[in-house]
């Protein structure tokens, strides 16, 4: 029998080939190595960083509520403790007693934070002097320091002590700022994308439009800070460093986003759909309304949902309009100063000292969990309603 | 007559035909009533014209077919009855589309309310997204014309009966009509077609997607369906047009060639351009 097809083995140019393509899928396969390297080096330099600042080290003292401590609150605490306990810990006894005269001369016990010099050096960040180091090591082994879960990470403000600072007034203005973006550019982007897909002519004009749109989409987005410094403070009065002003900004560079995915959702209902609805006598809005958004809506949430995700990680524009600010008390309304998380974080990173370096890192996770989240919730929806015809 | 498209109050069952208009010129083929009738119509697509002087008397409760090679204009020329190709940019049409002797190009004309009247089931099934009662209850409740609960399911229950696919569906009416079987999913069409009630049905190769058991049934339909409306079909399958239409008319190159009853044409055709397409040559 000959045998025709096993003789390739020894055809050079052949073997040539196989050796092409074993060395491409070489190069795939490390280039794909390389970006996962980068990735997991970055979370792991995050993570590292970042999660000892979700503990904290408190210490068990009793608060002597002493006429001292009327006017200082510093004094209510034992003299050998008073450079181990935080100043914020302390500091609104005075006030507390003038609101609650009734506590005055009381004494009570409580676990409070330890400056951030001590608790960066339980956490091994920092040196202390000998001697102090010596005390605190002893409280910790009388059990009087503890290492416990920060909350108040989550539940307090901005503070220019890092053991006191938290995310909770950055993560309000978060909230408000894109609740502003949406009740803005979601409508607005929405209706623009259908009436450009599903009612404009085809001329010139819209032509212009969407070229521009487009071109939008892909503007720096610190231009869309100065538009907003321009026409929103500058003509409109609009409060700086206010969840409006940053909202509607965002919304500015949200909207170019919102009006290509609505479109690109809208084209991906077929057309027999909207020439059946047609041939039944809908008029075009009742097309639009009863079949055509119906069946594009997960995309359009989708999109809307990715746009906000975009906007929650932005900082350049909102520095232009003054929402890099120093915002200790969460805002209450659109119109108070606020700043938001990324925003936050890069105040924080812009700090010294090492306490501030935990806290950059902590923002950044929470940063990026929300925003992995609402990414996991867009392919969720677009998953779950994804139709095929 | 001038008011009938305008006001859907105007009961259809009341309207008087016109008077035949067979000899009104050489391609008119009627021994039937006229239904629809075009005139001189020609269509561009942008600088390319798809239609020339096109005339062609559709008769009433008759199916008639159109044939001939892909491009030749018949699928254009069917748009036209219902000005779908409205829809289409850069289409201008000159000429007249009459139905029961109204001009449908008027622009008085609401378009909305000509395509009741004239209702159309396409090449691709293309239910709607919803439940199989929801496809049909759809346009009668967005026309008004059915409003209880009680009124639509008689309506649902009545148009799907007409298209044969009552006891196949009867006991499913929330499944979406999606999930049905192709041949299943083009009666719903001509069901939810049928639930507007109108004078004529245009279809626009109805079967050419269905397995040869769908068509079978689809046919029957069609042919069920005469005596109750107006019927144009455009069909790329010459038996097709040989077993449910009454009347055949030949389009080749954006005009029509020969126009005249099925048997004629198929058996004895007039011009050589017909006999060569039925017979194969060419298309």
């Amino acid at each position: 029998m000959q045998r025709r097809l096993t003789g390739s083995a020894n055809d050079p140019r052949i073997r040539a080939r196989y050796r092409r393509e074993t060395r491409f899928k070489g190069y795939s396969i490390a280039a794909l190595f390389v970006a996962f390297g980068i990735i997991f080096a970055f979370f792991t330099d995050i993570i590292s960083q970042g999660y000892s600042a979700f503990w904290r080290t408190e210490i068990n003292v009793t608060l002597d509520y002493n006429e001292r401590a009327e006017r200082i609150g510093r004094f209510a605490v034992a003299e050998d403790l008073r450079q181990i306990v935080s100043r914020g810990a302390v500091r609104s006894i005075p006030l507390e007693i003038r609101n609650h005269p009734e506590r005055a001369g009381i004494t009570r016990e409580a676990w409070v934070p330890v400056t951030s010099r001590i608790d960066q050096y339980f956490k091994g960040n920092e040196e202390l002097a000998p001697e102090l180091a010596r005390q605190v090591e002893a409280l910790k082994a009388e059990g009087v320091i503890r290492n416990t879960f920060n909350w108040a990470f989550f539940t307090s403000g901005d503070s220019k002590l890092p053991e006191l600072a938290g995310i909770f007034s950055a993560a309000v203005g978060s909230i408000l700022v894109l609740a502003v973006t949406l009740v803005f550019a979601f409508p607005i982007g929405v209706m623009s994308a259908i009436y450009l897909e599903e009612f404009a002519p085809d001329n010139r004009l819209t032509q212009i439009i969407e070229v521009n749109i487009n071109n939008l989409a892909a503007v720096p987005s610190i231009i869309f800070g100065l538009l907003g410094l321009a026409v929103f403070i500058n003509t409109f009065g609009v409060p700086r460093s206010s969840a409006l002003v940053g909202g509607l900004t965002l919304g500015l560079m949200t909207l170019p986003i919102i009006i290509i995915s609505t479109r690109a959702a809208l084209r991906s209902v077929p057309d027999p759909i909207r020439l059946g609805a047609f041939a039944m006598g809908c008029s075009r809005w009742q097309v639009v309304r009863d079949h055509v958004l119906p069946l594009s809506l997960p995309g359009i949430l989708t999109g809307t949902i990715i746009g906000l995700a975009q906007a929650m990680g932005e900082t350049a524009p909102l520095i232009i309009v003054g929402m890099i600010a120093y915002i200790p008390e969460a805002p209450t309304s659109i119109l108070d100063s606020a700043t938001v998380l990324p925003a936050q974080v890069f105040t924080w990173a812009g700090e010294p000292r090492n306490a501030f370096v935990e806290k950059t890192g902590a923002g950044i996770i929470v940063l990026l969990a929300i925003l992995l989240t609402l990414n996991a919730a867009a392919v969720f929806l677009r998953r779950k309603f994804e139709r095929r015809w | 007559m001038e008011t009938e498209l305008k006001n859907g109050s105007v009961t259809k069952a009341g309207v008087t035909m016109p008077e035949t208009q067979t000899t009104r010129d050489q391609q008119a083929v009627g021994r039937a009533p006229t239904k629809m009738s075009a005139t001189d119509l020609n269509l561009w697509y942008g600088e390319t014209q798809a239609l020339h002087g096109i005339n062609l008397d559709m008769p009433a409760q008759e199916v008639t077919a159109l044939i001939g090679p892909s491009g030749c204009g018949k699928s254009t020329f069917l748009r036209c009855l219902n000005r779908m190709n409205d829809l289409i940019p850069q289409v201008r049409i000159r000429g007249g589309v009459a139905l029961d002797g109204e001009d449908i190009y008027d622009p008085s004309v609401d378009v909305v309310q000509l395509r009741t009247f004239v209702g159309m089931v396409f090449q691709k099934p293309n239910p709607f997204p919803k439940s199989i009662y929801e496809n049909i209850a759809y346009a009668p409740r967005l026309h008004g014309t059915g409003t209880s609960r009680s009124e639509l399911d008689d309506l649902v229950e009545s148009s799907l009966k007409r298209a044969g696919l009552w006891n196949e569906v009867a006991d499913r009416l929330d499944t979406p009509g999606t999930e049905l079987s192709g041949g299943q999913q083009q009666r719903l069409c001509i069901a939810r077609a049928i639930a507007v009630n109108p004078e004529v049905i245009l279809m626009d190769e109805p079967a050419s997607a269905l397995d040869p058991l769908a068509t079978a049934t689809v046919e029957e339909l069609i042919h069920e369906l005469k005596d109750n409306y107006t019927i144009v079909i455009v069909t790329h399958n010459l038996q097709q047009a040989a077993r449910v239409a009454g009347y055949t008319a030949f389009f080749h190159m954006g005009q029509i060639v020969e126009v005249n009853d099925t048997d004629t044409l198929f058996t004895n055709p007039a011009e050589q351009r017909t006999e060569d397409y039925i017979t194969g040559r060419f298309g």
